[in-house]
Parts: C-alpha cells; structure tokens; sequence
C-alpha cells in the first residue's frame, strides 16, 4: 500500500523513474540532495537587514533561471529544488546556515552570499563539506583566492573589484583619449582603494599621469572645498570610484562649479539614488564600469530582459542579470556532472568553457574567476545612452 | 586669487549652517548649563519636515522653512518639557545621559519610520539653481539664500534678547534662575522659549542643509551637531557672539584644510581644535565676558 501510494505520486509528477526509485530506496531527507527526486541546491543570501536589496534582486534572478531549468525538464529528468534561506547580512548567520544546508538539508552546491565579506565566511564551510560555494557578486580580489592559493570549493562568476579600474584606465586612454587624469576616492573603503590603486597602475603604465588625488570618507556630504581645490589643476578626466550616495553629490557639486571634464565610476554607481542625488543635468560625460547594461542588443540580453519584466513587473538591474546568469551556471555544472555529489559539480565548475550567459561569455581560470568582459555604460541626462564591452 | 575667494564663499556657508545651529546648543547652555546633544536630531527632523512640505504638499522653499521651523519648535519645547524638566533638580550628569538618549532616540525612530538610505530633495525652482561666475568665482543662488537666511535669523535673534522683555528673562534667568523668579519671572516659561527659540533656528538650518546638498537621512545631525557643539565650545559656550564667531572659525578651518590638500584630516583638525580650546582657555573666545551671557 506505501509503495503503490507514491509510486503514484512520483508518477503525478511527471518524474516517474526517479519517483519510483526514490520510493523503493526510501532515504530519508537529508544526507545527499542526489538521492531523491530532485537535485537540492542551496540558497543562503541577505534576503533582510543592510544588503537586503542585493539578496533579494539575486535570489529573484537565480528563482527565474532554475524555473526556466526545470520547465525544460531539469537534469536528466530530475527537478532542481532550491532550499531558501535568509543570512540576514550577517556573516556569522550565513556560516551557520551554510553548515546547515550542507550537512541537513544535503545540497551539492550552494548559491550565495552576495557580498564579498559574508560570502567569504563561508568557504570554510565548503571546503570542510565537500560542497561548492558560488556568489554571483562578491567582486573583492581576494575572495577565492589568497596567499595560500586557490580555494578548491569557492567560485564566482563576476570579475573583481580591481578588473574594473584596469578597464577604466583603458576606456579613459583608448576611448576618451585622456591622458591627465585626478583621483576622488571613498579612503573609508577597500573597493575604492583597491579600484583606485589598480586604475593608477593601468593608467601610468599607458603613458597617462595622475594630477591629484582627493580622498572622502563614506557620509560626507561637502565636497565644494576639495572639488575647488581640483578646479585650480588641469586633467581630464575625474576617476571617481565609490558608491551613489557620496558620488552622486560629488557630481552635482563638481557640475555646479563649472567643472565638465568626464567623471568615470564603478558599479558602485548603479542605483537610481545616482540620479536624484545628482540630477539630470549634471549626469552627462559620466561612464561607469558595470556587470551588464540593460540597453544591451544582444539578443540573449533584450531575451531576458522582456521576459524578467513580465514575470516581475520591473526592469532587471545587475544583481538580478548576475543572479539569474548564476543559477544557470550552477545548472550548467550539475548536468556536466560525472556523479551528483558536490565534488563532481566542483570539478564540473572548474572545466566551465564558453559559458555565456546575460552578463556575458566566459571560461573560469584557474582562480575560479571568470574571464569574461566589462560592459561600459555612458550617461546622457541621467539615462544609460551607451554601452561598450570592453576586455 | 580665484581659488581663494571661491573657498571663502564655501566656508562662509558651511560657517552659516554651523552658526544656526551653534545658537541653539550655546542658548540651552546658557540658560540650563546643559549640552543638548539631541539639538543636531532636532536639526535632522527640520530637514525632514521641509522634505515634506516640499514633495507631499507642493510647498514652496520659503514655506518649507517656515513649516520646518515651527513643528521644531513645538518638538523642541515638548523634549525640554518630557525629558529635561523632571531632571532640573538632578545631577548634570544625569541630563546630558538623558541628552544622549534623546539624541538616539531621535535617529532610530525616524530610521524606522524612513529607512536609512539617502533621499534627495525635491526639485527646487529654478531661481534656486542659478548660479552666477564673477570673475571665475562662481556663486550659486542657494548659498546667498544660506548665508542671508541665517544672517536675517541671527538679527532677528539679537533683537528678541536684547530687547524684548522675554529677551531680558532670559538673560535674568541665565545669570542667576533664583533671584530671577524672586522677581517674578517665570522660569519654565522662560527655559521652553529659548528651546523653542534654539529650535526653530537649527529647523531652518536642517531644511538649508537639505536644499544646499540634495541629501538627507536619519544619521546627518550627528557631524553638523558635534561641530555646532565644538564652534560654541570655541567661541565660549553660553555667549550668543562667540557662538556665530566660531561658527565661522570651524567652517573656516575646514574648508582651509581641504583646500590644502588634507580633506581627510578635515574632521580630525575640527576635534583638535576643541581639544586645544579646552587646554588652553576652557571658557574659550569671549568667555570672560560673563555679562553678555544668555
């Protein structure tokens, strides 16, 4: 009677091999995500507290990408289950659902944290369980790598924090022609440091030299005495990198001055914040490094674009175009998976070439990084007017 | 030359926001001796209030301060009434803990109620966008709105003390609250009209502010009012004039520290120069002049 009642349900289910097997094996839940019906994929991301927009947006993209798996009929015939949990930005809470979702709930590979720091707290986990790791949006240069080498179960599929500045010296020599450029930094950040050191380098060895540097802490609101003090140098370009809330009163004031030379920035200038702090008027001549553009032509992108919008009623921005690209690599690396244990899926992830997704095409180097390019957006009246991808 | 001046207008109106603020803080003490550290929230909430007037009911910039000022006072008279007036007879210690209280009190509630993320004013008409290039210095029409607005306040406020019979109660009560009320003048009264007054200037303050750099949150009363607190310190706290003095002093020393090429050590040289103040003449600027006291 137990058997024929869900050898029923399994066959309801249109799953109806793995459904009959995982009825005579029986297993209980837990142990490995393979061994049922479906494959278990972990998803630990900020879904509350401070970073709670960036959790979301991914974990919108990564639901969008595994639905879209599973309508075409999942992996050889078993459905994707994703186990959703909030960390609530919290790097000790996202090692202790790490830990939990690998060790209870058995997922062979866990999607998330979207910041660099909390993402980071989990390797360990990862590696102590055999289970790979992957964020879409933690861009810190150490993350999967450091002094003591690579780390085997952590992977990203975003590039990384000094990639950006890199690209943006090259935008400003080859692009714009610039060959003086001065530096605003965010001194209170690691990512505009970094940003900042490695654009310095990338310019200087192209010939370029640097005029100025000006530095800001996270929270300032006047910048009317150093923008004064630049106005007095000759350069020009400004590189600008930090995040919306203090760039976006940095070009206004910088425009209001009379200063017109192009502002170049990071992604940490995607939000739409940018453009009430700043203003139409003020946001022309401004380019930003980004993940992707949503006036991108390509026809994977305008795809997926137009269907994000009709299934969530807004246009998708880089978080969500990084999450759903990520629930599809994950999906990608399961089904080239010699066996469904977390350590396949990770050697599986190391091979990836030619991955393309909404964000662009790439292969992971031996970092587990991508090598994959960086789209240039320009702005025009506040408006995203052009978009180049460079590297 | 050019630089110099353009660094002048910039000082003159991070020095006028501080003043506005600075005569509240420098009031209250010289009235109750105590440091009203909730004074830079009351500053945050005026911002806020033009915010509104501005975006939900289509005010405009003057209505927004006028609008800004009056619900400050009405919170500034009512904090005195809930939180300060049962501690009079306490120790100072226990008001400025309660002062602090108030002051994050302040911040969280409105963080709960608008979320912490910067907002942008609402668009302003265009004759408060205009900006003018004399010789190359260019002066924008919302710095001479901040430097004449607090300029107007201040001389309104010099008036009301001087020469308005409230204005002679408080100095009576600053010198001595006991002989003051044997002359029947009543205390309270008097203690919640400098609040109000304290308040209402430091409302306008938040709403300038809120014009000047497009940007406002739950957390921005707490630099401006540290520095209000280190200008009054400066020019001798309870004196009206060293208030305004060193007003202009801190927002001079900034933007000169800047415009040398430190902008880090901006905040740093503010702290420094209380700290050096408090060494070297604790009474600071004007403070031997214990006639003028308010």
């Amino acid at each position: 009677m137990q058997f024929s009642r869900r050898a029923l349900f399994g066959t309801t289910a249109a799953v109806a091999v793995a459904g009959t097997l995982a009825a005579c094996n029986a297993s209980p839940s837990g142990t490995n995500g393979a061994d049922g019906d479906t494959i278990k994929l972990g998803v630990n991301y900020e879904l509350s507290g401070d970073v709670a927009t960036y959790g979301q947006a991914s974990v919108a993209g990564i639901k969008m990408a595994i639905e879209e798996v599973n309508a075409a009929g999942g992996i050889d015939g078993k459905q994707i289950e994703i186990v959703e949990v909030d960390n609530k930005s919290d790097a000790a809470e996202a090692t202790t659902l790490a830990t939990r979702l690998m060790s209870q709930d058995g997922v062979i590979a866990c999607m998330g944290p979207a910041t660099s720091g909390n993402f980071k707290a989990t390797i360990p986990v990862a590696q102590d369980n055999q289970v790979p790791v992957v964020s879409g949006s933690a861009t810190a240069d150490d993350v999967t790598v450091d002094a003591d080498g690579v780390k085997e179960y952590a992977f990203r599929i975003c590039f990384n924090d000094s990639f950006q500045g890199t690209i943006m010296a090259q935008f400003a020599d080859e692009n714009l022609s610039a060959g003086t450029a001065v530096i605003i930094q965010d001194n209170s950040s690691d990512y505009a440091t970094g940003l900042a050191a490695a654009f310095t380098a990338e310019f200087e060895k192209r010939g370029g030299s640097i005029a100025a540097t000006e530095g800001f802490t996270a929270g300032d609101t006047d910048f009317n005495s150093i923008l004064t003090r630049l106005r007095g140098e000759t350069f020009d370009v400004i590189y600008l990198p930090g995040y919306y809330s203090e760039a976006g009163l940095i070009i206004k004031q910088a425009r209001d001055l009379g200063i017109d030379a192009p502002i170049l920035g990071a992604d940490g200038f995607d939000s739409p914040t940018l453009l009430e702090l700043a203003g139409t008027g003020p946001l022309n001549e401004v380019y930003f490094t980004n993940h992707y553009s949503s006036i991108d032509e390509d026809p994977a992108v305008v795809d997926f674009i137009s269907a994000f919008q009709e299934a969530n009623g807004e246009e998708p921005n880089a978080f969500h175009a990084l999450g759903y690209d990520l629930g599809k690599f994950v999906a990608d690396a399961v089904s080239r998976a010699s066996e469904l244990t977390g350590e396949a899926v990770k050697t599986a992830m190391a091979e990836t070439q030619g991955f393309t997704g909404v964000t662009g095409t790439f292969d992971m180097d031996e970092n587990h990084n991508p090598v994959k390019s960086i789209v240039v957006i320009g702005l025009a009246d506040g408006v995203q007017a052009t978009s180049e991808k460079i590297g | 030359m050019t630089e110099f001046l353009q660094q002048a207008i910039n000082a003159l109106s991070l020095g006028s926001i501080y003043a506005l603020i600075a005569l509240g803080y420098t009031m209250v003490y010289g009235i109750i001796k105590l440091i009203n550290f909730a004074h830079g929230e009351i500053y945050m909430i005026g911002a806020f209030v033009g915010y509104w007037t501005m975006s939900v009911f289509h005010l405009g910039v003057f209505e927004a301060i006028l609008a800004a000022m009056i619900v400050c006072t009405v919170l500034g008279v009512l904090i005195e009434r809930v939180a300060y007036r049962p501690l009079r007879r306490s120790t100072r210690l226990a008001s400025l803990i309660t002062a602090i209280g108030m002051s994050l009190l302040l911040q969280y509630t409105m963080m709960y109620f608008v979320g912490a993320d910067p907002r942008a004013y609402p668009a302003l008409p265009d004759y408060m966008n205009a900006s003018f290039s004399l010789g190359g210095v260019v002066v924008k029409s919302q710095q001479l709105v901040i430097i004449g607005i607090s300029v107007l306040l201040m001389i309104l406020l010099q008036f009301v003390v001087k020469t308005t019979k409230m204005g002679k109660a408080m100095r009576a009560v600053s010198q001595d609250p006991e002989a003051a009320q044997l002359m029947g003048i009543s205390v309270d009264r008097t203690i919640s009209f400098t609040f109000a007054i304290g308040s209402a200037l430091a409302g306008a303050a938040g709403v300038l502010v809120g014009i000047y750099y497009n940007s406002i949150n739950p957390l921005m009363g707490i630099m401006p009012g540290l520095k209000a607190f280190v200008a009054a310190v400066f020019g001798g706290i309870g004196i009206i004039p060293g208030a305004l003095i060193g007003a202009f002093v801190i927002g001079g020393a900034e933007t000169a520290v800047s415009a040398l090429g430190y902008s880090l050590f901006r905040d740093g040289v503010v702290f420094a120069i209380l700290i050096a103040i408090l060494i070297v003449k604790p009474t600071g600027l004007l403070g031997k002049n214990v006639r003028e006291k308010v």
